[in-house]
């Protein structure tokens, strides 16, 4: 209890004696490139074989001809929208994006860089961690749009090439019985995940003490605290939203 | 001028400061000494305000900083250089980014202007051609130096060092010791300094504040240090041969 008040008191410090506008606008765009452009990478990775996967592994499953082979996108899509793209993505946007905050944040705290901050008056939480709050929940949306884009096409591919099935049928059953709101859902929970996995990374963080062992520490306990608060949000997302 | 009066500081049940009072005056090197542990360094925080201390004031020149208001504080923290043990030098930024930082958070001037003035503290501190190296390529001589000239770089009215000549070899940490004590002299600042080399202090020590398990035990100048007639202090001045010897030849 004493850890989440300490963590709704670090979020509200983030919010008082700011620096100009100008200043944070400079530091966003800094932080959109790390957060985001480097990430591409491992997402287009992930989500492309994820939803390669998907595809042949649901299709394994269907052993009955009474079933119509395009359901296989169907579930592909589903899954893709609801759950793989927000949230596998999010597992792995912790174990990269997660660490490295609370990793350069422990780095700054235990050499003295954040208390030079304070002694210059600059509020340092808000210095350094609003701008990295805001790149996460300004990129990782657009993260998982690309993840569940290349997830379907992922699926695409691996069906069509293995001759699981045809490239219309795929596309039919992309296309059938879609519901627009999973797009939202999806949307919303990416929101909601960037947010918790920067917060609680930059707070792990933010607060080390110790040495380069505690630094080390510090990553670990922010990456394994996001990926239990990132499914916990999870669970309550779906049973609240729908 | 800064004064320190009544500081008590606890870390939960562990009392690390008792009742120090001091004066630290403008335009000379202010030494706060002693053994490792001995609260030096937590005085320091405490008059820096990284601190709150449990009980006591420190005046900015008669402004009480840890009762003011927050405008005042922070008009306060922007008079106010620090150098950190290990340079605190910010990872990302270059030599200039870094030296320029207070500049770029704390004031409105042109670029140019700014430039000028980067390079001008740059030259002071014999760091010339490095506005472009990055704080991993520098050796730790030039760590502290950068960090001194981003500690005085907004014509900072307060300086403060915190071991300044940790991990530096005895000719760099002399050169170190100089520069601050110059700088002091020449813009009038006041300076503290916590360290345990007695180098520093017979070199800059215009005032000394000596301090034993979290006590003020004695407090006087370099000159009046070696005859001192404090034995935990004694103790400390002559605690390597070198001393011990000197002693011994002007017996």
């Amino acid at each position: 209890m004493k850890i989440i008040g300490k963590y709704f008191i670090f979020l509200q410090s983030l919010f008082v004696k700011r620096e100009s506008f100008n200043t944070y606008i400079r530091l966003i765009i800094d932080e959109c490139t790390k957060v985001g452009i480097d990430s591409i990478f491992i997402v287009v990775i992930i989500s492309t074989f994820i939803g390669a996967v998907t595809a042949v592994q649901t299709a394994y499953n269907f052993v009955t001809p009474l079933i119509p082979r395009y359901v296989i996108s169907l579930i592909v899509r589903d899954m893709t929208l609801l759950e793989l793209a927000p949230t596998i993505t999010a597992i792995v946007f912790a174990g990269k994006v997660g660490s490295n905050i609370a990793g350069e944040l422990g780095t700054m705290r235990i050499s003295e860089q954040v208390d030079a901050l304070e002694v210059m008056g600059i509020n340092s939480s808000s210095f350094l961690v609003l701008p990295k709050i805001l790149a996460c929940i300004l990129m990782y949306p657009l993260l998982v749009i690309l993840a569940g884009f290349l997830s379907i096409l992922g699926g695409y591919i691996a069906a069509t090439l293995t001759g699981e099935m045809t490239p219309s049928e795929y596309i039919y059953g992309i296309r059938v019985d879609f519901i627009q709101y999973n797009v939202t859902f999806a949307l919303i929970k990416s929101v909601v995940f960037a947010f918790l996995i920067s917060s609680i990374s930059a707070f792990t963080g933010y607060y080390t003490s110790g040495g380069a062992l505690e630094v080390g520490r510090a990553s670990t306990k922010a990456v394994t605290s996001s990926c239990i608060a990132v499914l916990s949000a999870d669970y309550l997302l779906a049973q609240l939203l729908l | 001028m800064i004064e320190v009066k009544g500081i008590n500081k606890f870390f939960e049940e562990t009392q690390v400061l008792f009742d120090i009072n001091g004066k630290f005056k403008q335009g000379q090197a202010n030494l706060i000494i002693g053994s490792s542990g001995t609260g030096k360094t937590v005085l320091l925080k405490c008059i820096v305000g990284l601190l709150t201390p449990d009980e006591g004031s420190v005046f900015y020149n008669d402004r009480d900083f840890h009762n003011a208001s927050k405008s005042e504080i922070q008009d306060i923290r922007r008079e106010i250089g620090m150098l950190f043990q290990g340079g605190a030098l910010f990872d990302s930024k270059n030599v200039e980014q870094n030296v320029g930082f207070p500049l770029d958070m704390l004031t409105k001037m042109p670029r140019d202007e700014k430039l000028d003035r980067i390079n001008f503290v740059l030259n002071r501190l014999g760091l010339v051609n490095t506005n472009k190296k990055m704080p991993s390529e520098l050796s730790g001589g030039m760590k502290k130096r950068v960090a001194l000239a981003r500690a005085i770089v907004n014509n900072s009215k307060y300086l403060f060092c915190d071991e300044p000549n940790s991990g530096l070899d005895p000719q760099t940490a002399i050169v170190i010791d100089h520069l601050i004590q110059e700088i002091t002299e020449e813009y009038n600042i006041t300076t503290v300094v916590v360290t345990h080399d007695m180098n520093s202090v017979m070199e800059i020590g215009d005032y000394v504040m000596f301090m034993y398990k979290g006590q003020k035990l004695w407090e006087g100048s370099n000159t009046d240090i070696l005859d001192a007639d404090v034995k935990e202090l004694q103790d400390f001045v002559y605690s390597n041969k070198l001393m011990t010897a000197l002693k011994e030849q002007s017996a």
